[in-house]
């Protein structure tokens, strides 16, 4: 507290953006405020994504080819959809470690319910949607411990973490690998559009954002959250667009054309997902009562929210989110077999969203973090494989980038909290 | 005002185990009255505001709410009966902003689609009909708000719902001198709007600042209802205290009320 606080009626002084002009000569005022306030929001990311690109795209040659860029789309984009639902867990200040293994399931139960032959065989489609309601009844049983019982959610997804190793362990010791056939299944992952469709999905993916700033500026005329300013979301908008556009152009022609490629449906997903969820955490009553439930629970209770329905709901979007990285993964090798899930899959996605800004002790962050997070672990273990660099390298790489990166956000809150924003 | 109390608490009796925090308690407050509820730690204040907003059911007693006995058991039954309760802590959500909080679990919204316009103005409008000024932005998050402020807009929220009785559970005890003038100035605004108004605190001078009547607890029991006008904080800490002759630094024994 200042001393204002205590002997003068209670008025701070004037907060430096209220003294801020509008039009270019603001937009630059306000971001170079918003550094030293340490108000960062997505920027170092953005950054730093944009630097290894350029890194990776001058020492490997072979980064920019549209073979890698597309492979690059469709490794990132089940981890992202695990991220998707690891932000959601992590809004609460809960954790789910479960979701590597829950991935699993969803491949097994998609495999299985494709196989052709069995007397249980399904539509690809159809069993896409079983394995995933499957996966959000794990998770809403998962939650339901952690929420009726009380029982610590680290604790409850750690036994889902064996529980579920255990069941993929049962199903395919014997059998190894299960082949998955069905095109559907497998188009998650494989089916590349055209080089003429890529273009009119960038340029949607593009609209979204600006459309949804007017829509903003529309009905909620006269409120502050109207207010964007024009040039602000512009830029953004050219950002975005940059982005949306490059990466179409280069999955369509790469530097290296032994064959052309195009915008891969995964990559068209992860958007997807990332504009519902997005949607849902922002826009709707369910996504703030997440924030509030993480940001304070007993004062969410007190304001009549269910929290307990809310964590329930939230553990099944991570199952359900977790299912559908799954089917991808497996989509990716078109089987799923004992090495399942790939790698640290758990842990990249955690580091994902943890990159991405949201805060281990819930209430922070937003799903464009766990998006952006992907994108950059992503980036960074492709083009550490394409310069050929060993596992080892690459995890100690992630790791430090990890700590890096949740360094700076620690240093950037208590910038935040000293200037009192 | 009518006769009939707005809420009429009768022979409340609580039991926590083998500890009796309220026994056979009788309590009132009037519309448009500001009643302080005073007492020692541990003289069932707050277990008696539990009672009142639901969150614990009383063991035996009536509870009359303009003139009809009504059952609470939920923050849900008491805000639709009009009553608000604001609690000292753990009232508001740091990481929303100021109009998040007001409209918490009550959020304005059409097939589960947050309206957020009419959220901010009505939270404007009430923020100013309560001549709470010093909050700069409805937008702001509630972290970055001073203590008063904070109060000030946990006030403002119980005040919003067309509530009829607000509660405040020692509002002012986190708050420094200017900012406990703020959230007092606006208890009795709430008081002179026609809300019934209870009033818990352990600071005398806040008490007889703004209260109409004080209701002293003493051991889990009703040991007096004293005129804030007709009496002197000489005698009501007697009545905290058991009679026991304290004299407490700072209190003046005369009728703080020289208008009466
Ligand atoms: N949940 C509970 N379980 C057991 N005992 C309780 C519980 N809540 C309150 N009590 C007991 O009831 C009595 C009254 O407590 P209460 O919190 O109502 O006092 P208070 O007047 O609000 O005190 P303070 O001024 O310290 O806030 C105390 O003896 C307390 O220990
Ligand atoms: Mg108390």
């Amino acid at each position: 507290m200042t001393s204002a606080d205590v002997v003068g009626p209670d008025r701070a002084p004037p907060l430096e953006e209220e003294r801020i002009s509008d039009g270019i000569q603001g937009v630059w005022e306000r971001a170079w405020l918003n550094v030293r306030t340490g108000n960062l929001g997505p920027v170092p990311i953005i950054v730093g994504e944009i630097a290894v690109v350029i890194i990776f795209g001058f020492t490997a040659t072979n980064f920019f080819t549209s073979v890698n860029f597309v492979n690059l789309i469709t490794e990132t984009a089940g981890t992202a959809m695990l991220a998707y639902g690891v932000v959601f867990v992590l809004l609460l200040g809960e954790i789910d470690l479960s979701i590597g293994y829950l991935a699993g399931i969803g491949a097994l139960v998609v495999a299985e319910l494709q196989l052709p032959g069995s007397s249980w065989q399904m539509n690809g489609i159809l069993a896409m949607l079983v394995a995933v309601a499957v996966c959000a009844v794990i998770g809403g049983v998962q939650g339901s411990i952690v929420a009726f019982v009380g029982v610590p959610s680290f604790v409850v997804t750690l036994g889902g973490f064996l529980i579920w190793q255990g069941v993929i362990l049962n199903e395919l010791q014997q059998r190894g690998t299960i082949i998955i056939q069905d095109r559907w299944i497998n188009y998650t992952d494989a089916y590349i559009f055209s080089p003429g469709a890529g273009w009119p999905i960038a340029a949607i993916f593009t609209a979204l954002y600006p459309a949804s700033v007017l829509y903003k500026k529309i009905v909620a005329r006269g409120t502050q959250i109207g207010q964007q300013s024009w040039i602000s979301a512009g830029l953004k908008t050219i950002g975005i667009g940059i982005a949306a556009f490059g990466s179409v152009a280069i999955a369509n022609n790469g530097k290296i054309i032994d064959t052309p490629e195009g915008l891969p449906l995964a990559g068209l997903i992860i958007v997807f997902f990332f504009v519902l969820l997005t949607f849902l955490a922002k826009w709707t009553t369910f996504g703030r009562h997440v924030y509030a439930v993480g940001g304070n629970a007993e004062a969410a209770r007190r304001s009549g929210i269910s929290v307990k329905r809310i964590k329930v709901i939230v553990f099944m979007i991570s199952g359900a989110t977790a299912g559908i990285g799954g089917i991808i993964f497996a989509a990716q090798v078109n089987s799923v077999a004992l090495t399942f899930p790939p790698g640290n899959l758990l842990l990249n996605a955690i580091a994902s969203a943890v990159i991405g800004g949201v805060s281990l002790f819930g209430g922070r962050g937003e799903v464009r973090g766990a998006l952006l997070g992907a994108v950059l672990i992503g980036t960074l273990q492709n083009g550490l494989n394409t310069l050929s660099i060993s596992n080892g390298w690459i995890y100690i790489v992630t790791g430090l980038v990890l700590l890096g990166a949740v360094t700076l956000d620690t240093v950037a809150v208590r910038l935040q909290a000293r200037s009192g924003r | 005002m009518s006769d009939t109390p707005l809420l009429h608490l009768q022979g409340i009796t609580k039991t926590f185990g083998s500890v009796q925090a309220l026994t056979d308690v009788d309590f009132e407050v009037m519309d448009g009255e500001v009643m302080a509820l005073v007492g020692d730690n541990g003289a069932g204040k707050s277990t008696l505001v539990k009672c009142i907003a639901g969150t614990h059911s009383a063991d035996s007693g009536r509870i009359v709410f303009e003139g009809k006995e009504v059952h609470i058991h939920g923050p849900k039954d008491a805000a639709r009966l009009g009553i608000e309760v604001v609690y000292q802590d753990l009232a508001l959500c740091d990481n929303l902003d100021v109009v998040q909080n007001m409209y918490l679990g009550r959020e304005i919204s059409r097939a589960q689609i947050l309206s957020e316009a009419p959220m901010e103005q009505h939270t404007s409008e009430t923020l100013k009909s309560l001549a709470v000024t010093t909050i700069k932005s409805v937008r702001q998050t509630v972290a970055t708000l001073s203590g008063g402020q904070r109060q000030s807009v946990a006030v403002a929220r119980a005040v919003m719902w067309n509530s009829k009785l607000v509660v405040l559970d020692e509002p002012t005890a986190a708050l420094g001198v200017a900012q406990t003038e703020q959230v007092l100035e606006l208890v009795r605004r709430l008081g002179e709007q026609g809300l019934g108004v209870i009033l818990i605190s352990h600071n005398l001078h806040d008490v007889f600042e703004t209260a109409d009547r004080i209701t002293v607890l003493r051991l889990g029991r009703n040991v007096g209802v004293f005129e804030r006008r007709k009496t002197t904080q000489q005698a009501v800490v007697e009545a905290i205290t058991a009679g026991k002759p304290t004299k407490v630094a700072g209190i003046s024994a005369s009728p703080a009320g020289v208008d009466a």
